[in-house]
């Protein structure tokens, strides 16, 4: 059983103050898949990111990766084991370089850095590494820029950049696309696909056309509660789901 | 676009080294010179705060914790070299069917062994405060900080080998190593400068070592570098100790530059007048926090004569460079030239 699953939760759920975020949630993602989370807005998606990442402790509910259960790990633990997310909000470290950015992310492969006493120029060695990745997001003109100068788009393709430098086995993305022109959504999306070839995806996404060309499994979140699971097919062609959407304005 | 970009910045990086290296060894040069010219007890002093304002950045600049109580570290570390360097008795208590002295030393220290203990000592109070405030965020880490200086400022008040409201004094400078006669004012002079710089040249180190590249990366997003795998409390606790103890040396220093230790030392009014010299030299930069205590001492001293005016000037000052100058003397110069200092 949780050699196909890579990840599995079990009644995930999640209450602010009585009002309930993420209802009863029984997630299976399979292992080697990308698995697309989507649904109006407010449904709960960016919540069942914290809770699965432990950015948020959940009310009740177990979560499993690879048949472990980690419902008690704290986040930094959580990324330790290969499971990295990226957030809805860019996640940059905004006065460090493209570079940097990128290194801090390489740097873990060190273990601790509590070495104060050495020079940063130990760290040149993850420099072609960090280039490489920054190739591949199409930000190689923009290396000693600052983050902070950067279009929002291109911040998300250095979070994507440095996601993928810790080399996770799992990643969890948080709407990786969002506020990108069309070509780079076609880059991101054709990297995403890239990756994905020997890791497992997780991945909150509104536009529907990069769903449909990714993902192999997608489960449909609705006021906090799964309302369908499928293929593109089967869950595009769900009432249910058409009603959803639309009574939000999306598309 | 893109390639206009990736212009603009790159001069400013390829030159960051070179610029603080400049300005370091102007800063050297300036030091060795100016005592021809200015009163050198006045710059010893100067250069205690240096450095304290220095550790304090190193926290709120590079870390981005605003630590509220950093007179903790300086004058406690302060009052135990002074106390080792004059009295040197150690006591611990133990039980044996009720509370006993024991007591370690009894004789007074060579200046170096004090200092070094008296470091030790504020890196185990940083330590101590730390595990207590780091898990806290923002304000309510300032307020923690806040919170144990003041109550050891009470404790430092009662306890009998602080000498409450005379303090510690006088306090012998005594032989550097045997050596170095440090009753000679230019012989200390030297040492206070060298003390400074080394423990300049150790944050800059730690500034710019992998630690410190994680350091500012919780600076920049705290939430970001736990995704990536970093435990940010592990390293905060590592950076606050440092703090402490090069406040702490800082602390060390100053009794016997003014041959007393006092309850001004850990006093809270010492704690807000570190973030003032960072402030207005420059928060973040390597050189601003030096400048800003440079500029602070001064006016106390030459403004003096104002009597309480001067605490008032200084307010005024603290609200135009947060008006007016947000990035302090040093960083408006950099920001100005696009180079690093
Ligand atoms: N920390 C919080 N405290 C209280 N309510 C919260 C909190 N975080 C999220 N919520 C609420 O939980 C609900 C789900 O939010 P969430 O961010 O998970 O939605 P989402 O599906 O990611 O939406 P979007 O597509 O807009 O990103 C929303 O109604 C939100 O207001
Ligand atoms: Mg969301």
């Amino acid at each position: 059983m949780s050699d196909k699953y890579v990840l599995e939760t079990e009644n995930l759920t999640k209450e602010f103050a009585g009002f309930v975020a993420v209802s009863d949630v029984n997630l299976k993602v399979e292992r080697g898949t990308i698995h697309a989370l989507i649904g109006p807005n407010g449904a709960g998606k960016t919540t069942c990111f914290n809770l699965l990442t432990k950015f948020l402790t959940p009310t009740r509910g177990t979560i499993k990766y690879k048949g472990q259960d980690i419902t008690q790990l704290r986040p930094a633990d959580i990324a330790r084991l290969g499971v990295v997310r990226s957030f809805q909000i860019s996640a940059v470290f905004p006065h460090l370089t493209v570079l940097e950015n990128v290194r801090i992310a390489l740097q873990r492969k060190r273990g601790g850095s509590f070495d104060f006493w050495r020079p940063a120029s130990v760290l040149n060695v993850y420099n072609d590494r960090a280039r490489s990745l920054i190739n591949d997001v199409g930000l190689s003109a923009f290396e000693n820029t600052t983050a902070v100068e950067l279009p929002y788009g291109r911040k998300r393709a250095l979070e994507i950049a440095t996601t993928l430098a810790l080399d996770p086995e799992m990643l969890l993305l948080d709407e990786p696309t969002a506020g990108m022109g069309h070509e780079d959504v076609d880059r991101i999306a054709a990297l995403i696909k890239r990756v994905a070839a020997n890791r497992t995806v997780l991945m909150v996404e509104h536009n529907l056309s990069v769903v449909s060309n990714l993902s192999n499994k997608i489960t449909v979140l609705t006021r906090g509660r799964v309302l369908t699971e499928g293929d593109y097919k089967t869950v595009s062609e769900n009432p249910q789901v058409r009603e959803a959407y639309m009574g939000t304005g999306h598309a | 676009m893109a390639q206009a970009t990736g212009q603009l910045t790159a001069p400013a990086e390829a030159h960051g080294h070179k610029s603080e290296l400049i300005a370091f060894v102007v800063m050297v040069a300036v030091l060795a010179i100016l005592p021809a010219f200015v009163y050198p007890p006045f710059l010893m002093k100067a250069l205690c705060f240096a450095l304290f304002a220095c550790a304090f950045n190193l926290l709120i600049g590079y870390v981005g914790l605003l630590s509220f109580g950093h007179a903790l570290y300086f004058g406690w570390a302060s009052y135990f070299a002074a106390h080792l360097a004059k009295v040197g008795k150690i006591s611990i208590p133990y039980w044996a069917g009720s509370w006993q002295w024991l007591t370690i030393t009894n004789s007074p220290m060579v200046p170096e062994l004090a200092i070094f203990l008296a470091v030790m000592g504020a890196a185990v109070l940083g330590f101590v405060a730390g595990s207590i405030a780091i898990r806290r965020q923002g304000i309510y880490f300032a307020m923690i900080t806040l919170a144990l200086a003041q109550m050891m400022y009470f404790f430092a008040v009662q306890a009998p080998f602080t000498g409450g409201e005379d303090g510690i004094q006088p306090v012998p400078r005594g032989y550097l190593f045997g050596l170095f006669n440090l009753a000679n004012e230019r012989v200390m002079y030297v040492f206070v400068m060298v003390m400074f710089l080394l423990g300049f040249l150790l944050i800059y180190r730690v500034i710019h070592s992998p630690f410190g590249e994680v350091l500012k990366a919780i600076r920049e997003n705290e939430q970001r570098a736990i995704s990536l795998g970093y435990k940010t409390d592990k390293y905060k606790l590592v950076a606050f100790t440092l703090s402490a103890a090069i406040a702490g040396l800082a602390g060390a220093i100053k009794p016997f530059v003014v041959q007393n230790a006092s309850l001004t030392d850990v006093h809270w009014s010492m704690s807000g007048e570190v973030v003032l010299m960072t402030l207005l030299g420059g928060l973040g930069t390597i050189f601003g926090p030096v400048i800003g205590a440079f500029t602070i001492i001064a006016m106390q001293n030459y403004l003096a004569s104002f009597g309480q005016w001067v605490t008032i000037i200084q307010g005024g000052i603290f609200v135009a460079c947060v008006l007016l100058f947000r990035r302090g003397i040093v960083g408006e110069i950099a920001n100005l030239l696009r180079i690093r200092l």
